[in-house]
């Protein structure tokens, strides 16, 4: 017998307070810091984009975020839970409310587009008819609606990436975390992820942190939206910014910037002048 | 001079911590496992789905493996005994080494090659793609979704797998003795049943769970704990049947004194 579950709720009320919290995060890897004194707040409908050059702690903040690893030193809160001294089982509880669509997808290739889209839903037993509905939602968001028998190794790299959002995205979840979701794709698909984050960002307004190293994709999302009326992307006016589109960048495992996209494109800051160019 | 003289010091000091660190995160994660047996979800298709693939899987290997085994047994015994006149007593011989040693021992080593390399090399696959933090990420526990059904079903079906292996090598050894041989066919049996008592028995049954649970677990370990790509996956694959044959083998030994003691044979 099945008993049919919701998503548990974040464990506290959260409603005004920020969704993620990092309070001088610092993680090293064999010694060496990856990650030095971190600190940034991630408010609710607010989109942070994590910009930095390869290799410099991107992802592995993302980790830090969902708690899929554990920093040596520093606070990480998330929905108002300490993650970081959190037990396993509540973290795994947690983590319903967020959704996270890896570097590569991360599917798993041994089950189809149907059941990697549904795993979370299966997971909470919810019934067979409301996974199918969902799924189907999900899986149209992104446009593929045609692939639910396929399994990931008969789909083409911007595909595995597109599944994986409606993986994340299928809980309805309260904050997404997109590592690099444009890594290794073409131009062309590239613009499709994008415009599929832009969707979700406008039409559902998700919390949410995005990482890559693609200037142009990070300002794509600052300068573009979805337009409703016409279910299109659409550049705003010139000169507007995207108000709750903000930028961290990070360098050398520090924060070398925290703001606005006009504040980033305004900045004296060497470093950043050097990598805007 | 002094320099040439503590690296060989220090590097055997990091090598020892790394190994009881390793130890130490071996019985970490066979703890946790162990722990999710009794607490919900509790993925009973996983678990079959496994006991299907270890178990029914593994048969062919098992049966040719034992039955085999139990005719070079024969053989061998057959023509030694035949000095002293005493091929009478083959059934025994065939019975005693398959039931207490043979029997468990050469279906562990067998499932251990097909198996902890399955599961190392599965494992490892999902770690280095990023399907495990995948899974943590979607609320999962891959310890209890991955590793706990692989450590129950290895465990169950190695029981009866061993039981499977003794009774063919048995008839291996009968269908030697009988054919080739040209022995009494009934008097093999007999003798190969007599000669078997409770502690024999009990011995044989014992150790394929104490291997099912080494194979199982250091499967899993190094599955979970691989880095480095495709190649650590290979790695950890070699790695797992490697430690999981030698631990086996060690193991069986203790296993036998024990009982050499308890019950005096």
């Amino acid at each position: 017998m099945t008993t049919a579950t919701q998503p548990q709720p974040a464990l506290h009320d959260t409603s005004r307070e920020p969704v993620v919290i990092f309070d001088h995060v610092t993680i090293d890897f064999d010694g060496k810091p990856v990650l030095n004194d971190i600190s940034f707040r991630v408010h609710r409908g607010e989109n942070r984009i994590i910009l930095g050059p390869a290799g410099v702690g991107k992802s592995v903040l993302l980790k830090l975020a969902n708690g899929l690893l554990k920093p040596d030193s520093g606070k990480i809160t998330l929905f108002g839970n300490d993650i970081v001294h959190m037990k396993q089982r509540d973290l795994f509880s947690l983590r319903a409310s967020v959704g996270t669509v890896f570097q590569e997808g991360a599917l798993f290739d041994s089950l189809t587009v149907r059941d990697n889209v549904g795993y979370r839903l299966a997971e909470e037993h919810i019934p067979e008819e409301e996974i199918e509905r969902r799924v189907s939602e999900a899986l149209r968001f992104v446009e593929l609606e045609h692939t639910l028998d396929k399994f990931p190794s008969e789909l083409s790299g911007g595909m595995r990436r597109r599944v994986a959002i409606a993986r994340a995205i299928v809980t309805n979840p309260d904050l997404l975390l997109y590592d690099s979701p444009t890594g290794g794709l073409d131009p062309i698909t590239s613009t499709t992820i994008i415009e599929l984050v832009l969707k979700q960002r406008d039409a559902y307004h998700t919390t949410s942190l995005l990482v890559t190293h693609r200037l142009q994709d990070a300002f794509m999302l600052a300068t573009h939206r979805y337009s409703h009326e016409c279910k299109c992307i659409e550049p705003l006016p010139k000169g507007e910014t995207e108000p709750n589109t903000t930028f961290l960048v990070l360098h050398e495992g520090k924060i070398v910037f925290d703001g606005s996209t006009h504040d980033l494109v305004h900045s004296k800051d060497p470093f950043i002048r050097e990598y805007l160019r | 001079m002094q320099k040439t003289g503590t690296m060989p010091i220090a590097s055997l000091d990091t090598a020892a911590k790394r190994w009881v660190l390793s130890v130490q995160e071996y019985a970490l994660l066979t703890g946790r496992a162990l722990v999710n047996i009794f607490r919900r979800p509790f993925y009973w298709s996983d678990i079959v789905m496994q006991a299907d693939l270890i178990g029914i899987g593994s048969l062919p290997i098992v049966i040719l493996t034992g039955f085999f085994t139990g005719g070079v047994l024969a053989l061998n015994s057959a023509s030694t005994l035949a000095q002293f006149g005493a091929t009478a007593v083959t059934g025994q011989l065939v019975s005693l080494a398959m039931v207490k040693e043979l029997g468990p021992v050469l279906t562990s080593l067998m499932v251990s090659g097909r198996n902890a390399s399955g599961m190392a090399s599965e494992l490892g696959s999902m770690v280095v793609t990023e399907q495990i933090d995948a899974m943590r990420a979607l609320g999962t526990d891959p310890l209890k979704k991955l590793v706990m059904p692989r450590i129950v079903s290895t465990i169950v079906m190695l029981f009866f797998l061993s039981i499977v292996s003794d009774a063919v090598g048995i008839l291996g050894g009968a269908f030697v003795s009988a054919a080739m041989l040209g022995q009494n066919s009934s008097q093999y049996f007999h003798t190969a049943y007599q000669s078997l008592v409770f502690s024999d028995v009990l011995e044989g049954l014992m150790k394929p769970i104490a291997f099912g649970f080494i194979i199982s677990t250091i499967g899993c370990f190094f599955g979970m704990n691989t880095h480095g790509g495709t190649q650590g996956v290979g790695r950890s694959t070699t790695q797992a049947v490697v430690y999981a044959s030698i631990i086996i083998i060690a193991t069986d030994f203790f296993i036998t004194q024990v009982f050499i003691t308890a019950f005096g044979r």
